[in-house]
């Protein structure tokens, strides 16, 4: 990919509120016409971040530059960015039409231009001839796309979104991902996302920074994150993953042998550290577990107990267990096979040991099934 | 519900009515039907029955009604500054400081009234006479010669009234203003508005309704207080309840007393009403 031009540039950029560090020296580069994602757990601290870039937060120290121009001592009100508040923040004492148009007349823009500039933007968000309803006659979907198009009408560098799908039900969330993403490279503005959502995050992104404790933990692709987790935190977070806290045996070129606390022995991936002898957990994704492998050769191979069916349509899982108790999720292969399973069965398990990823220990508790619904 | 459950609710429905009705009727409409009646009869022994002279005497009489419309003028300019006023201490109480520190600041907002009216003008006086505490110090600085009257003046009046009127006009501001959601403040910020504008846009349009049911009272109270004028007005500055007051206690002539009472009750409520009227508001919005 050749140079690009960043619309967002952080540097070093810290808030500390007394004792607390709620961002910690973050540098970060949002090129121009991406759609870039921060998540993290709540209290991560991403939403101070998100403040301080529109500039409702004062940055303890550290730069913000958007296009190249410092962002230090700019009113929130004379940024080139603009924020989708989480609960949307419309003005329900005015229009439709009033609300898209509220930042344009404040520009000094006339007021039949400014309309007609909104009845435009509202046509682009597919809500043409709605500039005369009001706020309260609008559904959870139709607001959302009224707060964006209320931005979007200001044509700011870098739009800011503060996780408005939290307020909407499960079916529309899914739908206004879509949707969003359709948008952003429709207008092709440069759109920053905070979410707690891992799902929303990976959907719609180019790019996701995954935050924690005021830190990145890892900026990358989704498929980066999902795959190639940095930190057992990312591993943990993004997306489900089963854990496993063992001993490493021998390591070579990157793979491990590791010795299970319930005393299977697999081979894995080992990341930075797990020298033999190390205490290390293992991550492993529920779709790299093959259910009665035909063929073996060359896979760590454990047999368990159906306990449930965690019946979720093409995202089906059984909890499954151990000899020793160790609880596990495997996905359910959707070619029919495992049509009518019953509590109880036994599987033999298979999986490549290039799946498994093992971290040392960082102290997170590991032994039960770690996934991002906590 | 079965029909004796339905009985019973109406029954509790009428029971907990029956004092507020008979209050009504006691307290409020059985006196007005009174007043009414004496405002259309006619005072002299020689020719008794009925009369409209009362109300005519209003009209013929300058003085009358260039008191009310003095009183009325001025209880407008009491609301208006009232209101100026207000919305910042309401804003601030409501919207800046620590939710615990903003119910102290009620408390203090409040307390002057466990002390009765008349203390709290003789309060003021005592700082404002011509041997007060103001001009005591103003005389031992140097800043004046001789001094002042600071009492007695129209001025001195609505800044009395203001006082007085201040925390019916905050009350109702910062009930309506804690239901504004931060955010739309931060929003039209984020959009591009300057503060002025955010009050202009965001702020006063959410708190209308508190602003007019504030701006209600203020004006009401304002209008037909008695203590506040009588004792700090000048002595040319007559207020209309002061007429009244004569008509009734002085002149002893009741019945015209109770014509300018009912004029009270009548010009007061078409003020009001062409308010509601100019602001394009109903008075049952504003009660909800």
């Amino acid at each position: 990919m050749e140079a690009m031009t960043n619309d967002l540039s952080l540097r070093s950029l810290t808030k500390r509120f007394g004792d607390f560090v709620a961002v910690d020296d973050i540098s970060l580069d949002v090129p121009t016409g991406s759609f870039f994602s921060i998540l993290g757990p709540s209290g991560c601290g991403k939403t101070t971040l998100l403040r301080m870039v529109a500039g409702f937060e004062e940055p303890t120290s550290g730069t913000i530059s958007i296009r190249g121009r410092d962002m230090a001592n700019v009113l929130p009100n004379e940024r080139p960015v603009n924020l989708v508040f989480q609960h949307l923040a419309l003005f329900p004492m005015m229009t439709v039409a009033e609300n898209i148009a509220f930042g344009l007349r404040r520009r000094g823009v006339r007021k039949d231009e400014s309309r007609t500039r909104a009845e435009a933007m509202l046509e682009r968000v597919g809500l043409p001839g709605y500039g005369d309803k009001r706020i309260a006659q609008l559904s959870g979907g139709q607001r959302q796309r009224v707060a964006i198009a209320r931005c979007l009408v200001l044509e700011p560098s870098v739009l800011l979104l503060d996780e408005p799908l939290g307020a909407l039900d499960l079916k529309l969330r899914e739908q206004m991902k879509v949707e969003l993403k359709k948008l952003q490279a429709k207008v092709g503005t440069t759109f920053i996302y905070i979410t707690h959502d891992q799902s929303e995050a990976l959907v719609m992104s180019d790019r996701v920074a995954v935050m924690n404790r005021g830190r990145f933990e890892q900026v990358g692709t989704p498929q980066e994150l999902y795959g190639q987790p940095a930190t057992p935190f990312v591993a943990r977070f993004v997306g489900d993953n089963n854990a496993w806290a063992g001993t490493v045996e021998s390591a070579a070129d990157g793979e491990v042998v590791l010795r299970t606390d319930e005393g299977f022995v697999f081979r894995a991936r080992g990341m930075e550290g797990c020298g033999a002898g190390s205490r290390v957990n293992l991550y492993l994704r529920p779709e790299a577990m093959r259910l009665d492998p035909k063929d073996t050769s060359n896979l760590n191979m454990f047999r368990v107990t159906l306990k449930a069916i965690l019946f979720d349509g093409a995202n089906s899982r059984l909890l499954t267990v151990t000899e020793q108790g160790h609880e596990l999720l495997v996905r359910l292969p959707q070619n029919r096979t495992f049509d009518n399973l019953e509590p109880g069965r036994e599987f033999a398990v298979g999986w490549n040991p290039s799946s498994g990823i093992c971290f040392v220990e960082d102290g997170a508790d590991c032994r039960g099934l770690d996934g991002e619904d906590a | 519900m079965s029909a004796s459950g339905m009985k019973q609710s109406r029954l509790a429905f009428w029971l907990f009515l029956a004092p507020v009705l008979g209050w009504l009727l006691l307290l409020i409409v059985l006196p007005h039907l009174d007043m009414l009646y004496m405002s259309l009869r006619s005072g002299s022994f020689s020719h008794p029955g009925w009369t409209l002279t009362n109300y005519q005497a209003f009209f013929e009489e300058p003085i009358y009604w260039l008191t009310f419309a003095r009183t009325a003028g001025y209880a407008v300019i009491t609301t208006a500054i009232t209101l100026v006023l207000g919305l910042p201490v309401a804003f601030y109480i409501a919207k800046v400081v620590r939710p615990g520190l903003s119910g102290a600041l009620m408390v203090l907002l409040l307390l002057p009234f466990w002390v009765s009216e008349l203390v709290r003008v003789y309060g003021w006086m005592i700082l404002l006479r011509e041997s007060g505490v103001i001009n005591f110090f103003l005389l031992r600085l140097g800043i004046i010669d001789t001094p002042i009257e600071m009492l007695y003046n129209d001025a001195t009046m609505i800044m009395g009234l203001v006082y007085t009127s201040m925390l019916f006009m905050v009350v109702p501001l910062v009930s309506v203003m804690e239901s504004l959601d931060d955010s739309l403040v931060e929003a039209a910020y984020d959009l591009g508005a300057s503060r002025l504008c955010i009050w202009r846009t965001i702020i006063i349009p959410h708190s209308k309704p508190g602003i007019t049911s504030g701006c209600i009272v203020v004006f009401m109270l304002s209008l037909g207080n008695y203590l506040t004028p009588n004792l700090m007005g000048g002595k040319n500055s007559l207020w209309f309840t002061e007429q009244i007051y004569n008509q009734f206690i002085a002149s002893f002539n009741w019945n015209q007393g109770s014509a300018f009472g009912f004029l009270l009750l009548a010009l007061s409520s078409v003020i009001v009403w062409a308010g509601l009227k100019l602001t394009r508001q109903k008075l049952g919005e504003v009660a909800s």
